[in-house]
């Protein structure tokens, strides 16, 4: 599996988002710090989930990393965040 | 984590209205989210204290587990903690950084 997808996996069940989109940003950061030549080191997360109302932004990050908090320890070298509720979210297109 | 290193956190976020944990300095930041808080601080004409976490391995460590969160930039008003750089780019689109600010009594310059 890779770390894209236990992102995914772990973040589903956590908070049963509305929208979840997870972009591999590595190929951005190739050569910097923290990169690795296999990439999956830089990622952004957009997820949209009801579980994320009433709570400070502060409080949504916290929620989102320390459900990722062995992917961060570990490969994750940055990870770009947006968290919303349904409500939040500006219709697409 | 070091009680030296959690005093020296709580004394700088004190003595400072807005300080910057980042990679790099305010004028060479080392990582592209460090240097978008910068800009937007920059921006808005904020006087800042940057404190380059690169510098000292205990510092880089301690702020994560003081402000319990576990990527650099971290940026703290007053003393308290606001957010990284997501948190920051979001409230300034939106305008309420400039309303935090102006609140908490730092000196924002007009738009």
């Amino acid at each position: 599996m890779t770390v894209a997808e236990t992102m995914r996996r772990k973040l589903t069940e956590t908070f049963r988002p509305t929208r979840l989109e997870i972009v591999d940003d590595s190929h951005k950061h190739a050569g910097h710090a923290g990169a690795r030549p296999e990439g999956e080191t830089h990622f952004s997360v957009e997820i949209v989930a009801a579980a994320f109302a009433g709570k400070t932004r502060v409080e949504r990050q916290r929620l989102v990393y320390s459900v990722l908090a062995a992917e961060l320890s570990d490969r994750v070298h940055a990870l770009a965040l947006q968290t919303r509720t349904p409500a939040e979210d500006p219709p697409r297109g | 984590m070091d009680a030296t290193v959690s005093e020296r956190i709580k004394g700088d976020i004190t003595s400072n209205d807005v300080v910057l944990y980042m990679k790099g300095s305010p004028v060479f930041p080392q990582c592209g989210f460090s240097a978008a808080v910068v800009q937007v601080l920059t921006h808005l004409g904020v006087k800042f204290k940057g404190i380059d976490i690169l510098q000292d391995p205990s510092l880089r460590q301690g702020i994560k587990e003081f402000s319990q969160w576990p990527t650099i930039p971290q940026l703290y008003v007053k003393g308290e903690f606001v957010g990284g750089c997501d948190i920051v780019r979001e409230m300034f689109d939106s305008g309420e950084l400039q309303q935090l600010l102006t609140d908490k009594g730092v000196t924002v310059k007009a738009a």
